[in-house]
C-alpha cells in the first residue's frame, strides 16, 4: 500500500491497483487496505483488530469518537475505510457517520450487537455502506474492500462525467463475475485511461488521471458551502455556481457537485424526518409504494418511489439519486423535472399519477415547509421515503447545516441533477426501480466522448448534470451492496412487464431492460448494456433508432414492444446509472444523435417505438 | 501429569465448555486467530473481557440499588455492552443472560432485572472461572514443552 501518496486515497488505490496489476497480481489489492475502527469496547476493539490484521489490512483503533474524527481529519488520506460502533458513549456512531462521509468521503460500515431493523434502517439511511453485527466473524471483514472499490469506482465515474469524457471502456471492464479484478484492473486503468484521454478541463483541475486529491470538507468549508448553497437557493443551486461563490482555489466542479449530493441527501434526511407529520405517512423510510416492500435497502427505492409519483421533478429525482448514490449531482441544466416523473410511471405502477409538470410544483407533503430538505419536492409522499432513504444512503446528511431550513425553501428545482437519481434505481425491484433510471438516460450520459458528443448540452436536461452523472447505479451497488443488483434484475423484468402493459410509457421497458444488466457490485459493462438498450427504446422520442444503444443485454427487452410515448424519456436516466456509464453515454448519445433529446422539456418520446431498439 | 496426558484433558475441557454452552464458535474463531506472531492472543482478549466486564457489573449493581429510581436508559446501555462484548468473545451463557436482562429493562421492571442482574453475574463468574482453568492449563502445557492442540478441537 502507498499510503502516503498525497494524492488522496484513489489515487492511491488505483496506482496500487495498476502497479499490482503490472505485477499480475490484481487479487492483492485489499492487502494493505487501511482500516480505522471505532469501538467504545476495548475487547471488540482488540477482537477485531486481530481480524483485521489478520485479513492484511493496516489497521488503526480508536475507542473514541472524537478521537477517531481528528485523526481522519488530521490526515485525509490516510485511511481507506472506516468501521465504527453505533452505540458509544461520546458521540453517537450514526453521527460520526455523517460526520465522515460529509467531510471525507470515505466508506463507512456501522457494527453492533443490535440488529433490530430500525437500528440497520438507520445505518442505511444515514449512508452507511454496510451495518456488521455483533459478533463479527472475520469472513465479514474480509470483503469490507469492496466498499472501498466501488466508491472508488463510482468516483471515477462522476468524475468523468463531469468531465465530459466519455465514459466507454468503463463499464464493460468489469463483469459481474469477476470484478474485483476488474475493478481493480480495469476500471481502474481504464478510467485512467479516459480521463487521459478525454481530458475535459472542466472542473478538473489538476489531474488528467483519475488521481485526484481529496477534498477534505472542513467545517469552514463546509459553511462556505452552505452559505453559498443558501444564497443562490437550494434550488438553483448547482455546483458551478456554488464553486463561483465559494470561490475557493483548488476547488472542483466534481468536489462541489459530490458534496452537494451529499447535502441535499443530508437535507432530505432532516426534513423526512420532521415531515413525517407532513402527510408523508411513514417516514420516509417506509416504502410507502407497495412495490417498494421488502426491499432490504431503500436505496433506490426512495427515489423510485419518488419518482414515479411523479412528483419529483426529474431533477430532484436525479439529484436525490444522485445524492443517494453519492455522487455529486448533476446541476442539470435541462428540466428535466418531468422526465422524473414518467419514469415513475414506467416503473412503477402504482403510481400512474405522474405529473410531469407538477413535479415541481407539488410541494408534496414531503416538505413541509422547509422544501429544501426534500429533494424530492414535489415527490410523491411515497416517494419521498424511498427516496429519503436512497439519497440517505449516501450520505451523510450534513451535519451542520444549519441553513438547510432556508433552503429548503425553495422548491428543488430539479435542474438536470436529474441525471443522479438515475443511477438510483437499484433493484428497488418492486417498485419503480426505473425511475432513476430514466433520468440517467435523459440526460445525456456525460462520459461518452464515442458518441459523440454527449456535450454537456445534449439537452439541457441531459447534460446538464454530466459532470455530477455519477452512474448511480453504483451506489445502488453500494447501497444494496448485498444484492440488489440481481434483485433488480428481477424487478426490473417484472416492472417493465407490467410497465408496458400499463401502456406507460416505454419506460418500462427501459426498466426491463435494465434489469437485464446486472449490475451487481460493479454495475460496469453490464449495466451499460442494459442501459443501452432502455436508451435506445427511451429514445423512442420519436427516433427509434437511439434505442440502438448498446443493447447488452437486455434480456427483457421483449417488452419494449410497447411503444409508449413519452414515458420513455424517464427511463434513460434512470438506467444509466445502473448500468454503468458507458451504456449510457451511449444510450444518451443515441438519443441524441437521434435528434431524441427531448430538450428542454420533458423528454417525450412519443411515437417512439420500442420495437426498433434492438435486443 | 504429562504433556500428552494434559494435552488430553485439554482438549476434553475445551470440547465440553462448548457441550454446555459456555463458549459458542465464536470463541473457536479467537482460538484460530491466535497465531505465532500472537500467541497470547486469547488471554490478552479475555482478560480484557474480565476487567471490562467487572466493571460494567460494578456499574450495573450502582444504577440498580439506586434508591431514587432505577434509570433503565442507562442500565440497558450496560447490559448492551456486555452483550456486545461477551458475544465478541463467545462468552454464550452471558450473552443470553444479557438478552433476557434487556427484555426486562424494557418493561421497566425492577424485580426482574434484579434477578437478571444476578444471573449475569453468575453466569460470568462461572465462565471466567471456567476460562481460568483453561488457561492455567494451557500455560502447563507450554511450560512442560509441549502446544496447545488447538486443532484436535475438530468442530471449529
Amino acid at each position: 500500500m502507498n499510503p502516503g501518496n498525497g494524492r488522496g486515497v484513489v489515487s492511491s488505490v488505483s496506482s496500487r491497483v495498476s502497479r499490482k496489476s503490472s505485477e499480475t497480481v490484481p487479487d492483492q489489492f485489499p492487502v494493505g487496505l487501511r482500516v480505522m475502527v471505532v469501538d467504545d469496547d476495548p475487547t471488540c476493539l482488540m477482537i477485531l483488530e486481530k481480524m483485521l490484521r489478520t485479513c492484511k489490512y493496516e489497521v488503526k483503533r480508536c475507542s473514541r469518537a472524537e478521537e477517531a474524527l481528528s485523526i481522519l481529519r488530521g490526515n485525509s488520506n490516510g485511511y481507506d475505510v472506516v468501521i465504527s460502533d453505533v452505540h458509544m458513549p461520546d458521540m453517537d456512531g450514526f453521527k460520526l457517520l455523517e460526520q465522515v462521509g460529509l467531510e471525507m468521503d470515505l466508506p463507512v460500515i456501522m457494527m453492533s450487537a443490535d440488529d433490530s431493523k430500525s437500528v440497520v434502517m438507520k445505518g442505511v439511511t444515514h449512508g452507511a455502506c454496510d451495518y456488521l453485527i455483533k459478533p463479527v466473524r472475520i469472513e465479514a471483514l474480509k470483503n469490507i474492500w469492496q466498499h472501498v472499490v466501488r466508491k472508488r469506482k463510482n468516483e471515477w465515474k462522476e468524475v468523468e462525467q463531469q468531465s465530459g469524457s466519455a465514459d466507454d471502456g468503463q463499464p464493460k471492464q468489469s463483469e459481474d463475475g469477476d470484478y474485483s479484478s476488474s475493478v481493480n484492473e480495469g476500471s481502474w486503468r481504464n478510467s485512467k485511461r479516459r480521463k487521459d484521454d478525454d481530458e475535459d478541463g472542466e472542473d478538473r483541475d489538476d489531474t488528467s488521471t483519475l488521481k485526484k486529491p481529496r477534498v477534505v470538507w472542513s467545517v469552514e468549508l463546509h459553511q462556505q458551502f452552505v452559505g453559498a448553497v443558501n444564497q443562490l437557493g437550494i434550488d438553483k443551486a448547482v455546483p458551478k455556481k456554488i464553486l463561483e461563490l465559494m470561490n475557493v482555489p483548488g476547488l472542483t466542479r466534481e468536489n462541489v457537485a459530490s458534496h452537494l449530493q451529499k447535502y441535499r441527501l443530508y437535507l432530505r434526511r432532516l426534513s423526512g424526518v420532521s415531515q413525517h407529520q407532513n402527510n408523508l405517512g411513514s417516514p420516509f423510510m417506509n416504502p410507502q409504494d407497495p412495490g417498494y416492500g421488502p426491499l432490504s435497502t431503500l436505496n433506490g427505492i426512495d427515489l423510485q418511489t419518488l419518482a414515479a409519483t411523479g412528483q419529483l421533478p426529474a431533477q430532484s429525482l436525479a439529484n436525490l439519486q444522485a445524492a443517494g448514490l453519492g455522487r455529486a449531482a448533476i446541476a442539470p441544466k435541462s428540466r428535466i423535472p418531468i422526465p422524473v416523473v414518467d419514469q415513475r410511471n414506467l416503473f412503477s405502477f402504482e403510481n400512474p399519477k405522474l405529473t410531469f409538470g407538477d413535479t415541481q410544483q407539488q410541494p408534496q407533503h414531503l416538505n413541509n415547509g422547509g422544501k429544501q430538505i426534500n429533494l424530492l419536492h414535489g415527490i410523491p409522499t411515497n416517494m419521498e421515503p424511498k427516496q429519503l432513504v436512497n439519497l440517505h444512503h449516501q450520505g451523510n446528511s450534513i451535519p451542520a447545516v444549519q441553513s438547510v431550513q432556508s433552503v429548503h425553501n425553495g422548491s428543488y428545482q430539479p435542474q438536470s441533477r436529474v441525471q443522479q437519481p438515475m443511477g438510483n434505481y437499484n433493484p428497488v425491484s418492486h417498485t419503480s426501480p426505473m425511475i432513476n433510471f430514466p433520468l440517467s438516460s435523459i440526460y445525456p450520459l456525460p462520459n461518452n466522448p464515442a458518441k459523440g458528443g454527449f456535450p454537456e448540452d445534449v439537452t439541457s436536461e441531459m447534460k446538464g448534470s454530466t459532470p455530477g452523472f455519477v452512474p448511480s447505479y453504483d451506489i445502488f451497488n453500494e447501497l444494496n451492496h448485498q444484492q440488489k443488483v440481481h434483485d433488480w434484475e428481477l424487478q426490473n423484468v417484472g416492472l417493465t412487464f407490467n410497465a408496458t402493459q400499463q401502456a406507460n410509457n416505454s419506460i418500462d421497458v427501459v426498466g426491463t431492460s435494465i434489469v437485464g444488466s446486472p449490475h451487481q457490485a460493479f454495475p460496469s459493462s453490464s449495466q451499460g448494456s442494459g442501459l443501452s438498450r432502455n436508451a435506445s427504446v427511451v429514445h423512442a422520442n420519436n427516433n427509434n433508432n437511439a434505442i440502438s444503444m448498446g443493447q447488452h443485454h437486455m434480456s427483457n427487452n421483449n417488452f419494449y414492444h410497447e411503444n409508449n410515448p413519452v414515458r420513455v424519456k424517464l427511463e434513460t436516466p434512470l438506467f444509466p446509472e445502473q448500468f454503468g456509464q458507458d451504456d449510457l453515454m451511449s444510450a444518451l448519445l443515441k438519443q441524441q444523435q437521434g435528434g431524441i433529446v427531448p430538450a428542454e422539456n420533458d423528454f417525450d418520446f412519443d411515437g417512439y417505438s420500442i420495437d426498433n431498439i434492438p435486443v | 501429569m504429562d504433556v500428552i496426558q494434559m494435552q488430553r484433558t485439554w482438549v476434553e475441557y475445551t470440547k465440553s465448555l462448548y457441550r454446555e454452552g459456555y463458549l459458542d464458535s465464536q470463541f473457536a474463531q479467537l482460538q484460530l486467530l491466535q497465531d505465532e506472531s500472537n500467541p497470547d492472543f486469547v488471554v490478552e482478549v479475555v482478560s480484557l473481557f474480565f476487567e471490562d466486564s467487572e466493571r460494567l457489573l460494578n456499574d450495573l449493581t450502582k444504577v440498580i440499588d439506586q434508591q431514587q429510581g432505577v434509570d433503565f436508559k442507562k442500565v440497558d446501555a450496560h447490559v448492551h455492552q456486555l452483550k456486545g462484548s461477551s458475544s465478541s468473545i463467545g462468552a454464550q451463557r452471558v450473552k443470553n443472560a444479557c438478552v433476557a436482562f434487556r427484555s426486562f429493562c424494557d418493561e421497566q421492571n425492577i424485580e426482574g432485572s434484579l434477578r437478571c442482574l444476578h444471573q449475569v453475574k453468575q453466569e460470568y463468574y462461572l465462565v471466567k472461572n471456567k476460562l481460568e482453568n483453561l488457561f492455567s492449563l494451557e500455560q502447563k502445557i507450554v511450560a512442560a514443552g509441549g502446544s496447545v492442540p488447538v486443532d484436535e478441537l475438530g468442530f471449529l
